[in-house]
């Protein structure tokens, strides 16, 4: 009933050779920094993608925290009597100097110090604010949840779970990783010289005048676009990788569903990604050359922008959930030992979302467009619900009378469901014309797709981390503490952002550095539930760093997971497996087989009919 | 192999075996047979080409909706362009479609000589498109230097004021300035709406080149393996077959930008 013939090749005594695991060094620092530079195995490179992911990970979040500090306050002028030297007032014709002081620009007055000047306008400090949430949205969004699941746990792990030794073009892989980190040196060198304030959708014609005298923005645009193409080759990747490298006997329906969700991630990636590819060049020929075709003042269109845009970054917004799906297909039937409800509703459902999602781009464009186009657009919108919906319900049915295991990926997993419901219901108002043009551009729109984008992604790409960790270095951590850093978490990004539902819909506009006083306890609120989340994720950090420091050693099969994955030691060897494995069941056949590794006097198994074996 | 190391490439190493590199090939580590590799690489490789694809379609997508906002600026700044260069580069590229399609069988069927002779024909063809769209189309309406055997120079005899090279360029007072954007600067246009067609037109046949010197790399890339190495044969044409496919994408894109851009009234 294993999987995997170790026993009878050892019998045979065939080469049962064991190597080493891919973590072990050659040799000295510096050969061992050569080799993880020059390595083109796919663990490596997703343990690479990991540490890059991660850095941006971090900026991005404090340029969040810039944002959220900045909006503790708002930005007020007042006419104060101005002091002399002396401290006394300064008079003037018998009357008090007046002069205007600004409070509440916390980044600009940061900006301000560095510089060593005073803000004089409110102008400049505003400057700050809008670079620091440009900075916040294209780090999140490029350079982090994109690449975040795929390029990472599906680097490691596509290839583990297929029962192959590597993704079908392994030189490819190295190259897509160093295209990765060339695209982000471009975006943080726009920061460096000064930053950029245009948004991350770049939107014309904010990206063609804003800093007219600056390579800013097309040193930021060009980063997108760079990194464009390490998303294209990744997918194109994992695409062959699906088709052509699956263990002798793994069906299209055997495959586990984390390969169906990622192949659907890759399909959209290479379909969507040469249209913003095209798009970000014209925009960067926009800039250099004044072309037009963005600039009504030369005879084009900025809408067009719009819809070139939107019609990568809507489908992109599936890259983003589509792997988190799978995680979430993986982590609940190894944490409850039950069978997924529905394997093929849940296949067709991320193809079926892969195939909405390319129909619905003009959603983010309803105050742009006319109304037959918006009609249709909303109606296409809310065909989304459905696969989607299958997917929540088949993961809450496969909870149903399993045996639940509240380990750190499973409170997550949970905390997924519940923040992604949020996430996807609230959509609803946000794709009905009529409520959209009152929630429009508000912050209801940041908490909507907050709850997708770190409800759904970033929360489960943490969780799907702890569920692999223990393969990915052979080490465990401390569930204790990172159910603590869970719990932590989730608070703050509650706090954070179910307080902007609020704010949104009583008419806080997003991307304003200022308000008016009525919003100002909801805004302290969400500030400190976004210091409660820094502090949250901190504790993660330190869970991993002790786990790789003094963690257990971790067994081959820590959950007792069925798919190949657990098959092989913890951390891999270099060449994933021993031998090639076989596939004799399926993946989440938990009522008829014994976990790899598993002794079967500790797993008793349902009994069965006698033809079953 | 599990880290890059250009030692390990197994055609570049034992050259002196006497084996052609074909033969020799191995697989790489992670493939049952090379079989599955060949079909792995060319799966691969369309699904690269249909990201070409899409990128393109970006262009045609911004192509449309200007000419349907400017048709006269398109029909105004489309009559500047001689369709008798858009024709014969179109020839061109059609050869070179043929003469890449050979090769690859050559190499199929072992025919090294044949396979390399086919190969620099096809690079000699791409070169003369480059050569064509450069020294007869971009030169001239970019800066009004026309190269000396152009045969559009007859027309504007009157008008040269200057020579370049020993006569090799010379120069044709008012003719240059057709440039994209901000750079416009050609002053008999009788449109507003010129330089858009103008960019239009740079970023469409621009990117085109630009393609067209990548598949012109690939080509000789190939030439020179097979000529070092014999490193494409029967039973391993693989990078050969995938260049082709390059090679007929950048041809079938002028096949449409031709007409979009030369045969509009």
């Amino acid at each position: 009933m294993t999987t995997l013939d170790n026993s009878r090749a050892h019998e045979l005594g065939g080469h049962g050779h064991h190597e080493g695991s891919y973590l072990t060094p050659k040799g000295g620092f510096w050969a061992t920094v050569w080799d993880w530079a020059t390595t083109v195995d796919h663990k490596k490179i997703g343990v690479m993608y990991l540490c890059a992911v991660l850095f941006m990970f971090f900026l991005g979040g404090m340029a969040a925290l810039a944002v959220r500090t900045e909006l503790l306050n708002p930005v007020r002028t007042e006419q104060v009597k101005a002091l002399g030297a002396d401290g006394k007032e300064l008079m003037e014709n018998g009357k008090p100097v007046m002069k205007t002081v600004i409070t509440g620009q916390w980044l600009g007055d940061m900006a301000a110090w560095w510089k060593g000047q005073e803000l004089t306008s409110i102008d400049q400090g505003n400057n700050w604010y809008n670079r620091a949430f440009t900075l916040h949205g294209a780090i999140m969004v490029f350079m982090v949840i994109i690449p975040s699941i795929p390029a990472s746990l599906g680097n490691f792990f596509i290839p583990l779970m297929l029962g192959a030794k590597d993704v079908a073009f392994p030189r490819l892989n190295l190259l897509s990783w160093y295209i990765y980190v060339t695209g982000s040196i471009f975006a943080v060198c726009s920061i460096l010289i000064g930053g950029v304030d245009t948004g991350w959708t770049f939107y014309t014609p904010y990206s063609t005048t804003t800093d007219a005298d600056h390579a800013n923005v097309v040193l930021m645009v060009l980063g997108a676009f760079i990194l464009g193409f390490s998303s294209i080759l990744t997918g194109l990747n994992f695409v062959v990788t699906v088709h052509k490298l699956r263990a002798p006997g793994m069906g299209w329906f055997d495959m586990p569903l984390f390969i169906w969700a990622m192949y659907s991630t890759s399909i959209i990636q290479v379909l969507a990604t040469p249209v913003i590819g095209i798009t970000l060049l014209l925009l960067c020929f926009e800039r250099i050359f004044r072309i037009g075709i963005f600039d009504p003042a030369l005879g084009g269109d900025p809408v067009l922008y719009q819809h070139f845009f939107w019609f990568y970054s809507h489908p992109v917004v599936y890259v983003m959930i589509l792997p988190a799906f799978g995680v979430i297909s993986e982590i609940i039937p190894v944490h409850s030992h039950k069978k997924i409800f529905g394997y093929r509703a849940v296949a067709f459902a991320s193809l079926g979302v892969a195939l909405v999602s390319f129909l619905v781009w003009g959603h983010h464009m309803f105050a742009s467009s006319g109304e037959l186009g918006a009609t249709v657009f909303s109606a296409l919108t809310f065909l989304v619900a459905i696969p989607t919906a299958v997917k929540v319900f088949n993961w809450i049915a496969t909870l149903y009378k399993g045996s639940i295991a509240l380990t750190t990926p499973m409170l997550y997993a949970l905390m997924f469901l519940f923040l992604f419901s949020i996430g996807g219901l609230t959509g609803l108002p946000l794709g009905a014309l009529a409520t959209d043009l009152h929630l429009h551009d508000s912050y209801f729109v940041v908490a909507h797709f907050h709850y997708v984008m770190m409800g759904g992604t970033i929360i489960t790409f943490v969780a799907g981390l702890h569920h692999w960790w223990p393969k990915m270095f052979g080490k465990m951590y401390n569930q204790f503490w990172a159910n603590v850093g869970a719990w932590i978490v989730f608070i703050g990004f509650n706090v954070t952002f179910f307080t902007q539902f609020f704010l949104g819909s009583q008419g806080m506009p997003r991307r304003y550095a200022s308000y008016v006083d009525e919003y100002h306890t909801l805004h302290v609120i969400s500030t400190f539930g976004s210091y409660l989340l820094f502090i949250g994720f901190m504790v993660h950090l330190l869970v991993f760093i002790h786990s790789l420091v003094a963690g257990r050693k971790a067994p081959a099969n820590p959950w007792g997971g069925l798919t190949l994955e657990w098959e092989a030691a913890s951390p891999p060897s270099e060449h994933n497996f021993d031998h090639e494995p076989i596939v004799t069941h399926g993946p989440y056949d938990y009522e008829t087989t014994v976990p790899p590794h598993w002794n079967a006097k500790d797993y008793p198994l349902p009994a069965l009919p006698a033809n079953h074996h | 192999m599990t880290t890059l190391d250009t030692r390990s490439n197994p055609i570049g190493a034992d050259v002196q075996s006497g084996e052609p590199g074909w033969k020799r090939y191995v697989p790489g580590h992670h493939w049952r047979t090379a079989d599955e590799e060949f079909d792995a690489c060319t799966l691969g490789f369309w699904l690269f080409l249909a990201t070409e694809v899409l990128l393109f379609a970006g262009l045609f997508c911004g192509y449309t909706i200007m000419r349907y906002k400017h048709p006269e600026a398109f029909v105004n700044g489309s009559s500047y362009l001689d369709w008798r260069w858009g024709a014969l580069n179109t020839v061109v590229l059609l050869i070179s479609s043929y003469t890449m399609a050979a090769a690859i069988r050559a190499f199929q069927l072992d025919r090294q000589k044949a396979g390399r002779l086919l190969l620099a024909i096809t690079f000699i063809c791409g070169l003369g498109f480059l050569v064509i769209k450069f020294t007869f189309e971009y030169t001239p309406k970019l800066s009004g230097w026309f190269i000396a055997i152009d045969p559009a120079l007859h027309h504007y005899a009157s008008l040269v004021d200057g020579e370049a090279l020993g006569g090799l360029f010379k120069h044709v007072a008012g003719y240059g300035g057709k440039a994209p954007g901000q750079f416009f600067s050609y002053a008999f246009s009788s449109d507003p709406w010129e330089p858009l067609w103008w960019s239009i037109y740079y970023c469409a046949t621009g990117i085109h080149a630009l393609h067209v010197i990548i598949g012109m790399t690939l080509i000789a890339w190939c030439y020179r393996r097979a000529v070092l190495y014999n490193a494409y044969g029967p039973s391993h044409y693989t990078m050969v077959e995938n260049t082709g496919l390059y090679w007929h994408l950048v041809d079938l894109i002028w096949i449409f930008l031709f007409p979009l851009l030369y045969l509009i009234h």
